[in-house]
């Protein structure tokens, strides 16, 4: 176990896929320099991979001061087991007081396993992150976002959190920001490397990703049918943003479940939710009422929906939505 | 082969009151289920069961009451039943509840494969699988949406990523959590609940499972939750009057006001 009384600095996982850093782990370096001007203390960010070493100026330029760089053919690809291995043996090494992870599928896999082996407190899924009096306040949300709860961890180092998506702004790049750069030599560990990667498969076909878009435009059961889904997703395409569906429409057949939005789906908190005959149920809410704008088009004046709408529109979206397309469209030509 | 499930129970409804005074989430009196991702967890082992022969085992760390739960996973097609239940368990954070769940989960005997839900409906910290997992030592596939091949040893698996999914594969035993895509669950049978009556379900206190009070409870809950509270109020309610046409347009401006479009 790590000593409370050891422990230093502010550690994210620069996670990163075919070469390209997770905007979420960019969001939670930026957020790390804040906590770390806060408490005097400094940025690491650690990258993991094969031949990734060329990512580490752009993580100093998002904020980090230390970029530990560790090169190994079994880190080439995200999977629990090796990452798990590695990050807990940095971490026994240097000691680190925060351990910040993105909430996506990967972090949230890795970081329960890294916290259990390094017998550390975490704190998953958090919206928010600020520092006081030595500690880190993370507040994360329960009961499908009815409860925020605020979690801190007093005495076990490092404090770990995982980072929802979204929850802080991309860092602006500075371009006269100083560094450096560690190659990390594993020497002779140990790493443990049981399940095998045989395929990855990107279903969304270049799409916009869900928990990444600024613009969601989703359906429901309004929507009738899946051909008229078409009416939803060229909203979505007009702002370039993503689609998005209620589980009745995701029951029913009309969109893949990986556009469901909700307590069983995925949680987003973009600029602008666009919900089309969707109704509101709290399960639905409890995906997208973090998103900053709620724009609501039903034809039902009473549908619970409109009470968390930032504006509404009561109407038949099949008229609505295809003015709305049209009409953003000439704004954005 | 023999399956575990770690099924939680949760209450019905995420519509739960604060208790200020007490700090903590009031959910007395609420009806309680099983946690619904669990419920997919369930299912997959009962057609593992039926489709290549398999016991399945529930095990579940929580009050005397989650023996309902476990009856009534007992009555939708499980074999066993076992209740970790001690009032030194409460309190406990994710990290403590995974360690308890280990050691019940070894007690209960030889396991090829462990199901977990991919997180609770209550605290939603979708923590305890791969915990579990480290406690237990075992590889851990997170997200499961398909299981693609379950034989001897070995486990083929769909996992859901953030745009798409992966083909992994790996040796058993092996956790594994589950996400909805997987199967549509189905109900307890009245002939179920009926037989689920007579099975005894043990009840393993801290005691039993040789736990030390430092890794239980409050005490080895390195996370302590300092304040609920609700979240903001939304300022919604602005409805946009007018036709269609007007309704779009009033729409267009308050979005160009925003600086979105
Ligand atoms: C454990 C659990 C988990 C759940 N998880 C989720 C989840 O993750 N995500 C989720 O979304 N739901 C979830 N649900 C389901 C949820 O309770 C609702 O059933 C679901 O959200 C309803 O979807 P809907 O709003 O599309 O359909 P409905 O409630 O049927 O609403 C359809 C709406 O469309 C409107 N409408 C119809 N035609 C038109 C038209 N032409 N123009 C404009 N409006 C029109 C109607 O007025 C109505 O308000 C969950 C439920 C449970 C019990
Ligand atoms: N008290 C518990 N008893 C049994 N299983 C649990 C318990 N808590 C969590 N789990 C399992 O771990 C999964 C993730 O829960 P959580 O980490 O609490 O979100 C659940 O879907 C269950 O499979």
């Amino acid at each position: 176990m790590i000593s409370k009384a050891e422990a230093k600095h502010i550690w994210v996982l620069a996670e990163q896929k075919k070469g390209k850093v997770a905007n979420v782990a960019l969001e939670a370096i930026g957020l790390a320099r804040k906590l770390a001007s806060a408490s005097s203390q400094e940025v690491w960010a650690v990258l993991l991979g094969q031949d990734v070493g060329g990512l580490a100026e752009g993580l100093i330029q998002s904020g980090a001061d230390v970029v530990l760089v560790v090169e190994h053919p079994k880190l080439d690809t995200f999977r629990d087991d090796p990452y798990v291995d590695v990050l807990a043996h940095l971490a026994e090494n240097h000691k680190p007081a925060v351990f910040l992870i993105g909430a996506n599928s990967a972090g949230r896999s890795l970081a329960p396993r890294l916290a259990t082996k390094l017998r550390a407190g975490l704190a998953a899924d958090c919206v928010e992150l600020s520092w006081d009096a030595g500690n880190l306040v993370a507040v994360r949300p329960m009961y499908g976002g009815n409860v925020l709860a605020t979690v801190t961890c007093p005495e076990a180092r490092p404090q770990m959190a995982t980072l929802r998506p979204k929850a802080s702004p991309r860092p602006v790049l500075d371009a006269s920001r100083k560094g450096r750069v560690e190659k990390v030599d594993l020497g002779g560990l140990q790493i443990r490397d049981r399940v095998k990667l045989l395929e990855s498969v990107e279903t969304g076909g270049g799409e916009v990703k869900l928990e990444e878009a600024d613009i969601i435009v989703s359906g429901g059961r309004g929507m009738g049918g899946p051909e008229r889904f078409a009416v939803v997703k060229a909203l979505a395409d007009a702002f370039k943003g993503a689609m998005g569906a209620s589980r009745a429409a995701v029951d029913a057949g009309w969109v893949p479940y990986a556009h469901q939005v909700g307590q069983t789906g995925k949680t987003v908190s973009p600029k602008v939710y666009i919900a089309c005959g969707i109704s509101g149920a709290i399960q639905h809410l409890a995906g997208m009422r973090s998103s900053e704008i709620i724009v609501a088009i039903n034809k039902n004046p009473d549908a619970p929906i409109f009470k968390v709408a930032t504006f509404g529109i009561a109407g038949d979206l099949f008229e609505v939505v295809p003015l709305l397309t049209e009409a953003v469209k000439k704004e954005m030509s | 082969m023999r399956i575990v499930v770690s099924i939680k129970q949760v209450p019905e409804t995420t519509e739960v009151k604060i208790d200020q005074a007490g700090g903590r989430v009031d959910t007395e009196g609420l009806t309680r289920i099983i946690n619904p991702y669990d419920t997919y967890a369930l299912e997959e082992a009962i057609r593992i069961k039926e489709a290549s022969g398999a016991t399945v085992a529930v095990i579940s760390a929580g009050p005397e009451k989650t023996n309902e739960s476990l009856r009534e996973a007992l009555a939708t097609g499980a074999d066993e039943a076992f209740l970790l239940s001690d009032q030194a368990f409460e309190g406990s954070d994710p990290l403590a509840a995974a360690h308890i769940l280990a050691r019940g989960i070894e007690k209960c005997g030889p396991y090829d494969l462990i199901i977990c839900g991919r997180q609770a409906m209550d605290g939603a910290s979708g923590q305890v699988g791969p915990s579990l997992a480290e406690e237990l030592g075992l590889p851990m596939v997170s997200f499961v949406r398909k299981i693609e091949e379950l034989k001897d040893g070995y486990i083929r698996v769909q996992r859901m990523t953030d745009d798409g999914y992966e083909v992994l594969e790996g040796p058993l035993p092996m956790v594994i959590s589950v996400v909805k895509e997987i199967n549509e669950p189905r109900l307890a049978s009245l002939k179920g609940l009926m037989k689920a009556k007579r099975v005894e379900i043990p009840v393993w206190a801290a005691g039993d499972l040789g736990l030390d009070a430092s890794r239980i409870g409050p005490a080895g809950s390195p996370t302590k939750v300092t304040k609920l509270a609700p979240p903001p109020p939304r300022s919604g309610g602005e409805m946009i009057p007018g036709t269609a046409d007007e309704q779009v347009k009033t729409l267009v401006a308050k979005l160009k006001a925003a600086k979105i479009l």
